[in-house]
C-alpha cells in the first residue's frame, strides 16, 4: 500500500475514532444527567418536599439562605477587588503579588479552606456549627471567581467609554461608578450567577463550618435571636450538598437513600438552571454588543 | 463645597477599593499562615520528623495533646496519588479526543452542541458524583469482578476523571483553537490529511495549552475530598491492586476531622495533610506559570529567528 493510501485511510480510521469518543460522552453525560434527575423522581411524593426529618424543605432553604449570605459577603468585595485591578492597580510588584494571590486563592481545595473556616470562625470564635461560617467560608472560594469576572469585564469595555466621561469633567470614581460599571453590570451578573451555581453544590467547605444539622422552628420565622429560628444565620444549617453526604452513612430516616437521590436530582436541576441562565444571558449581551442579530 | 465634596468622594472610594484589593492578599496570607502555623505544629510541637510522615506508613496519632503517637501519612498520600494518576489515565486520552472533536473535526456540531453540555458539568456539584459513585459504580464494580465490596482505587479513580474531563477538556479545546489557521492551510497545501494535520502540525503547536488542561485538571483531582471519600473504601492498606480499597488525604481530613481535638496531635495531624494539600495546589499554579513562561520564550525565540533570517 502506497503512503498516500495509507494516510488517508489512517485519517478516515482517526475521524471515525473521534466520532465514537465525543458521541460516547455526549451519551454519557446526558445519560448520567437523566439518571440522577429520573432516579430523584421516581417515587416523588409531596413529603419529599416537606420540612420535617422525611423531607428536604429545611435543607433545601438553607441551601438557598447560604447562597443569599454568601453572595452578600463576596459581591462587594469581588466587585471591589476587580474594580482595583482594572482600574486602580498600577503595574508593580504589589499588583504582581494580588495577581499571585487571586489565583491561589481559586485555586485552593475547598477542604483547606473548609478547614480555615472552621478555626477561624468556630474554634476561634468559640461559636458552634453555623450558617453565617459555612458563607464566609464559601465567600473565600467565590470571591476570586467574581474579582477576576469583573476585572475582565471592565477591561473588555471600549475605551470610548471612560474617555468621553473623562471629556465630560467627571472623576474617576464617578466614571467608574455611573459609566464604567453599569456598561459591564450584565458580564458581572453573569459572573455572579455561575458563582451561585458554585455554592449550592459546594459541601467540603461546609463540613465543619456550616454543620450537619439542621433544627428549624418555623413558627419563629422572626425572632431572629431564637436558635431554632430559620432566618437566624447564626445557627447550624445543614445544605443539600451536606445533606447528601450526610446519608451516605447517619440514615436517619427510613427513606433516606431516596431523600438523597431526590436531594441529589434537585441539586442536578438548580446548578443547571443556573449555568443555563448564565449561558442565556452572557449570549444576549454578546447579541446586544456586536449588534448582530 | 460641591466641588470639595466631590473630591472627598473620589479619594474615600478609591481608598475603600485599595482596602478591598488589599483585604485580599491579607486573607491568602491569613490562610497560608494558619496552614503553616498548624501544619508545622506535627514537627515542631510533637517533635515528628518530616521523613516520618512522609514515608512512614504507621499512622496513630494520639486523640491528646500528650502526642508520642505515629504520624506516617504514606499510605494517604499514595492513595491521593495513585487515584489521580488514575484519573488522569483515563481522563487523558478522552479529553483530548473531545476537544480535538470539537476544534478539528466538527467545529459546529462542537461549540453549538458538545461545548456547551461539557461546560455544564464543570458545575455538577461533587457529592452528586460520588453519590451516583457510590449507588451505581462502587456495586458494578463489585459485580462485575466478584468483589466483597466494590469500593476501590478503581471506583476513585472513574469518578475524579468524569469530574476532570470537562476541565481538560475546556483547557484543551481553547488550546487547540488558538493555533493560528495559517499553520493549518500551509500543513494542507502540502497535502497532509486531516489527521496528519492535527496530529503533526495542531497538537504539538497547542502542547502548552493541553499540558496546563492537564496540569489544572490534576489540581482538581488532588483537592477533590467528599466525591472520593464516598468511593475509596477507606481502608488504611496500601492498595495491592486498583480494585482494592485505601484512602486518601482528603477523605482522611473530611471524615477525621470533626472527632479530633483541637491543638492534640491528631488534630495537627491532619492540619499537616491539610498544609500539604495547600502546598501541592501552590506547586501547580508554580507549574503552569512554567509552562506558559516556556512557550512565551519558545514563541520570542523563534521570532527573533525568523527577524534575524529576513536580515
Amino acid at each position: 500500500m502506497d503512503i498516500t493510501k495509507r494516510a488517508k485511510l489512517m485519517d478516515k480510521f482517526m475521524t471515525g475514532v473521534f466520532y465514537v469518543v465525543a458521541g460516547f460522552f455526549l451519551l454519557l453525560l446526558v445519560a448520567f444527567a437523566g439518571y440522577v434527575i429520573g432516579k430523584g423522581f421516581k417515587g416523588f411524593t409531596p413529603s419529599l418536599l416537606s420540612f420535617s426529618e422525611e423531607g428536604i424543605g429545611n435543607q433545601l432553604f438553607n441551601t438557598l439562605y447560604l447562597v443569599v449570605l454568601a453572595l452578600l459577603i463576596s459581591v462587594p468585595l469581588g466587585i471591589a477587588a476587580g474594580i482595583y485591578m482594572a482600574e486602580y492597580a498600577k503595574p508593580g510588584r504589589f499588583t504582581k503579588f494580588l495577581r499571585i494571590c487571586i489565583e491561589t486563592l481559586s485555586s485552593l481545595p475547598s477542604i483547606v479552606v473548609g478547614l480555615f473556616g472552621y478555626l477561624v470562625f468556630i474554634v476561634l470564635v468559640g461559636a458552634r456549627w453555623n450558617l453565617m461560617s459555612g458563607a464566609l467560608a464559601v465567600s473565600i472560594l467565590n470571591l476570586p471567581l467574581i474579582a477576576t469576572t469583573t476585572e475582565d469585564a471592565l477591561r473588555s469595555l471600549p475605551k470610548g467609554y471612560k474617555q468621553g466621561s473623562f471629556g465630560l469633567g467627571a472623576t474617576h470614581w464617578e466614571t467608574i461608578s455611573k459609566v464604567m460599571i453599569p456598561a459591564c453590570l450584565p458580564r458581572i451578573v453573569t459572573g455572579i450567577i455561575l458563582a451561585a451555581g458554585r455554592v449550592f453544590g459546594e459541601a467540603a467547605a461546609l463540613l465543619y463550618t456550616a454543620g450537619m444539622s439542621t433544627d428549624i422552628n418555623w413558627s419563629r420565622v422572626w425572632k431572629l435571636n431564637s436558635p431554632v429560628s430559620p432566618l437566624n444565620p447564626f445557627r447550624p444549617g445543614e445544605t443539600l450538598s451536606l445533606h447528601i453526604w450526610a446519608s451516605r452513612t447517619e440514615a436517619l430516616a427510613p427513606n433516606a437513600e431516596q431523600i438523597a437521590n431526590f436531594s441529589a436530582a434537585v441539586l442536578l436541576i438548580l446548578v443547571f438552571s443556573f449555568s443555563i441562565g448564565a449561558r442565556i444571558l452572557s449570549r444576549r449581551i454578546d447579541k446586544k454588543m456586536t449588534g448582530s442579530k | 463645597m460641591e466641588r470639595k465634596n466631590l473630591f472627598f468622594k473620589e479619594h474615600f472610594f478609591r481608598g475603600l477599593i485599595t482596602v478591598c484589593g488589599g483585604f485580599v492578599i491579607v486573607l491568602t496570607l491569613a490562610i497560608g499562615a494558619f496552614l503553616l502555623y498548624k501544619g508545622l505544629g506535627t514537627f515542631t510541637t510533637y517533635g515528628h520528623n518530616p521523613l516520618e510522615f512522609f514515608f512512614s506508613s504507621e499512622w496513630d496519632p494520639v486523640d491528646g495533646i500528650e502526642g508520642g503517637g505515629k504520624v506516617g501519612a504514606a499510605i494517604y498520600i499514595f492513595g491521593s496519588i495513585s487515584t489521580c494518576a488514575l484519573a488522569l489515565l483515563i481522563a487523558a486520552p478522552f479529553s483530548f479526543g473531545a476537544a480535538i472533536f470539537m476544534t478539528e473535526i466538527a467545529p459546529k456540531l462542537g461549540t453549538k452542541i458538545l461545548q456547551p453540555v461539557v461546560e455544564l458539568f464543570v458545575g455538577i456539584p461533587s457529592v452528586v458524583y460520588g453519590w451516583v459513585g457510590m449507588t451505581v459504580l462502587v456495586p458494578a464494580i463489585r459485580d462485575l469482578f466478584d468483589l466483597k465490596h466494590g469500593y476501590s482505587v478503581l471506583a476513585a479513580g472513574i469518578v475524579l476523571a468524569v469530574m476532570i474531563f470537562p476541565t481538560i477538556t475546556t483547557v484543551a479545546a481553547d488550546a487547540l483553537r488558538s493555533v493560528p489557521k495559517d499553520y493549518r492551510k500551509a500543513a494542507y497545501g502540502l497535502g497532509a490529511t486531516r489527521w496528519q494535520v492535527t496530529y503533526q502540525v495542531v497538537l504539538p503547536a497547542a502542547k502548552s495549552g493541553i499540558l496546563t488542561g492537564i496540569v489544572l485538571g490534576l489540581a482538581r483531582a488532588f483537592g477533590e475530598a467528599l466525591a472520593v471519600a464516598m468511593v475509596i473504601g477507606k481502608t488504611r492498606a496500601f492498595p495491592t491492586s486498583i480494585l482494592s480499597p485505601t484512602t486518601n488525604l482528603t477523605a482522611a481530613i473530611a471524615s477525621d476531622m470533626g472527632g479530633a481535638m483541637e491543638g492534640g496531635e491528631y488534630n495537627m495531624a491532619l492540619w499537616t495533610m491539610a498544609l500539604l494539600l495547600f502546598l501541592i495546589s501552590l506547586g501547580f499554579i508554580f507549574l503552569i506559570h512554567c509552562i506558559s513562561a516556556r512557550s512565551e520564550r519558545e514563541l520570542s525565540g523563534k521570532e527573533n529567528e525568523k527577524r534575524k533570517a529576513t536580515k
